[in-house]
């Protein structure tokens, strides 16, 4: 992985006028946001306001289903190919791009299987590789304690939380650059969110990190940047404390004060 | 306030109770026309299996399942029979289930929406309701005069396997529907290929349902008379099929799929048309068996259901 400088200083990812159509409706309009490299982004808004619609571009997840099209560009940096341009391989982002998911999703195996599956699938590892891959992903995920007497047993049998987390030591076994987690929280009681968010914090030391959350305290707990999105469009993006302490735009305004939302 | 209070005053009042009795007289109703219902079904089908085993019961022995069918009613068997049925229901298998799966997969995984598929699909759910029969007459045109495959178990078990295909196709594609779109996306969110998410999550988290589905479309097939009889199921067989292994290189004999069949229920046609009552007898010992058939079959089904269920939760 590229060793920039200081975190938060380059650009990890940006997108330039990033437009995004599920079949005739626009759901994202003119997009130009830039995400700094390990840095904490978070993107908040209104429910239908495109956060998630964007975020699930990043690792181009739309097209899993027809009829969604992307317009304008979203470079992905220091290469600065586009990762929605039509001539790039989806998988070949989703192998450098991690995601974690609303709902905790665990594949019905056991926690061993669950972290190792995205090493599997890229077919270039040994079986001893595999097992310190798997500890190191469980270790950064802040699970290994909990789990490493019970690496075979189903993955169902853990909490929610700790679902969560074996969610993203998945998504970090494969060492992306960058992790998108879209609401991690939404489905978590308090002390669970707590330790999610504890774990963001220390990740994005690593990996830049793009968080979608309906909860204005969690951005302003876990983000260095914060973006406010409004039907669709960026409404600003700015160091998450001055979105939240002194806001440029009057609509950011009441929104991070709770006058509508 | 003021309804809650209009409540509480109609139920002190008395004024509710009344219909509370009658609505739950009515519920009783219905709990007991049900109960009768179903007891009438129950009873018919027992009564049925009741004078099938009445009449069949003294026939079932050791000789009746080793023995090959004969003039005396007393020295018939069902050997060739029952062998038939076993050796086509697992070329019906083995015809039926690739051909199924990997449509089913297809269709849900891989094919775009579009009118085509959309043809495909309605022409699926049509054929799983076309008449038996007519799957006989097409597999006699087709296998027997225009392919030459003679009246042998290839034919029987083409001719069934098409038979169930779309209902194993039906079947695994409800299955499939079944994983959640949420274990997909994980899957693919780690950089995984089609067809990579297709074997490693949706076949074997769907492997409980698309059994399910096969073993009871193959309990339907086992019952199948009318085109077997169309294809030209021979019901006096006195002789074995022949071996599936040979003495010399390659070891493996495919001369088998070629033998006249003869499966359970064309044997029981045959013995039920007979004037003599000593055949109806071997015929309801054959119903017997071939009850039991199905039955373990079904067995199986659930079995493993109940396996694939235990080990995933959604």
């Amino acid at each position: 992985m590229t060793v920039s400088a200081q975190p938060c200083t380059t650009l990890k990812a940006e997108a330039r006028n990033l437009s995004f159509f599920y079949g005739n409706t626009k759901a994202l309009e003119h997009i130009s946001l830039g995400l700094r490299d390990r840095c904490a982004t978070a993107l908040i808004g209104p429910s239908g306001c495109g956060k998630t619609t964007y975020l699930r571009c990043m690792n181009r997840m739309h097209d899993l289903y027809p009829g969604n099209r992307y317009e304008g560009e979203l470079l992905l940096y220091p290469e600065r190919i586009n990762l929605v341009g039509q001539d790039i391989d989806p998988i070949e982002i989703r192998m450098r791009i991690g995601m974690v998911f609303q709902k905790p999703n665990p594949f019905p195996k056991s926690i061993y299987e669950n972290v190792a599956y995205g090493l599997r699938i890229r077919e270039a590892i040994t079986r001893q590789n595999l097992d310190q891959a798997v500890e190191r992903a469980l270790r950064d995920a802040a699970l290994w304690s909990e789990v490493k007497d019970r690496l075979h047993e189903q993955a169902f049998n853990l909490s929610g939380g700790q679902q969560q987390r074996l969610c993203i030591a998945r998504a970090l076994a494969t060492g992306p650059e960058m992790l998108l987690f879209d609401e991690p929280t939404s489905a978590l009681d308090p002390s669970a969110t707590a330790r999610i968010e504890e774990l963001v914090t220390t990740l994005k030391q690593k990996v830049t990190i793009v968080i979608v959350t309906h909860n204005m305290q969690q951005a302003a707990r876990v983000s260095d940047y914060t973006a406010f999105m409004y039907e669709g469009r960026l409404i600003e993006c700015d160091r998450t404390e001055k979105i939240f302490t002194n806001p440029s735009n009057k609509l950011t305004e009441e929104y991070v004060t709770g006058r509508f939302g | 306030m003021s309804s809650g209070n209009a409540i509480d005053k109609s139920i002190r009042s008395g004024f509710g109770r009344e219909t509370l009795t009658r609505r739950k007289l009515t519920d009783l109703l219905f709990a007991s026309a049900g109960l009768f219902v179903m007891l009438l079904a129950l009873s018919a089908l027992l009564s049925l299996l009741g004078q099938l085993a009445f009449d069949g019961a003294d026939r079932l022995s050791w000789q009746f399942l080793t023995s090959y069918p004969s003039r005396f009613a007393a020295q018939a068997g069902i050997l060739t029979a029952w062998l038939g049925t076993v050796v086509v229901m697992l070329l019906t298998a083995l015809i039926a289930v690739p051909l199924g799966l990997a449509t089913a997969i297809y269709l849900e995984e891989y094919a775009s929406r579009n009118w085509f598929t959309d043809v495909i699909e309605i022409n699926i759910a049509n054929l799983a309701g076309v008449p038996s029969i007519v799957y006989g007459l097409m597999a006699l045109g087709l296998l027997v005069y225009e392919f030459h495959l003679g009246q042998s178990f290839l034919t029987a078990g083409l001719t069934l396997g098409m038979l169930i295909l779309p209902m194993v196709i039906i079947a695994t594609r409800e299955a499939i529907r079944a994983v959640p779109p949420q274990i997909r996306e994980a899957a693919y969110a780690l950089g995984a290929t089609k067809w990579q998410t297709v074997k490693d999550h949706v076949m074997p988290y769907s492997m409980g349902g698309i059994l399910t589905g096969l073993i009871l479309a193959l309990s339907r097939a086992v019952g199948e008379t009318a085109p077997l009889i169309t294809v030209g199921a021979l019901s006096f067989i006195a002789f074995l099929p022949h071996a599936p292994w040979q003495a010399d290189l390659p070891y493996i004999s495919l001369q088998w799929i070629f033998d006249p069949f003869t499966v359970m229920p064309i044997q029981m046609f045959n013995w039920i048309s007979r004037p003599q009552e000593d055949f109806h007898a071997n015929a309801a010992a054959a119903g017997i068996v071939l009850l039991l058939m199905t039955l373990t079959m079904n067995a199986f089904a659930i079995a493993i259901r109940a396996r694939f269920r235990k080990r995933i939760r959604w």
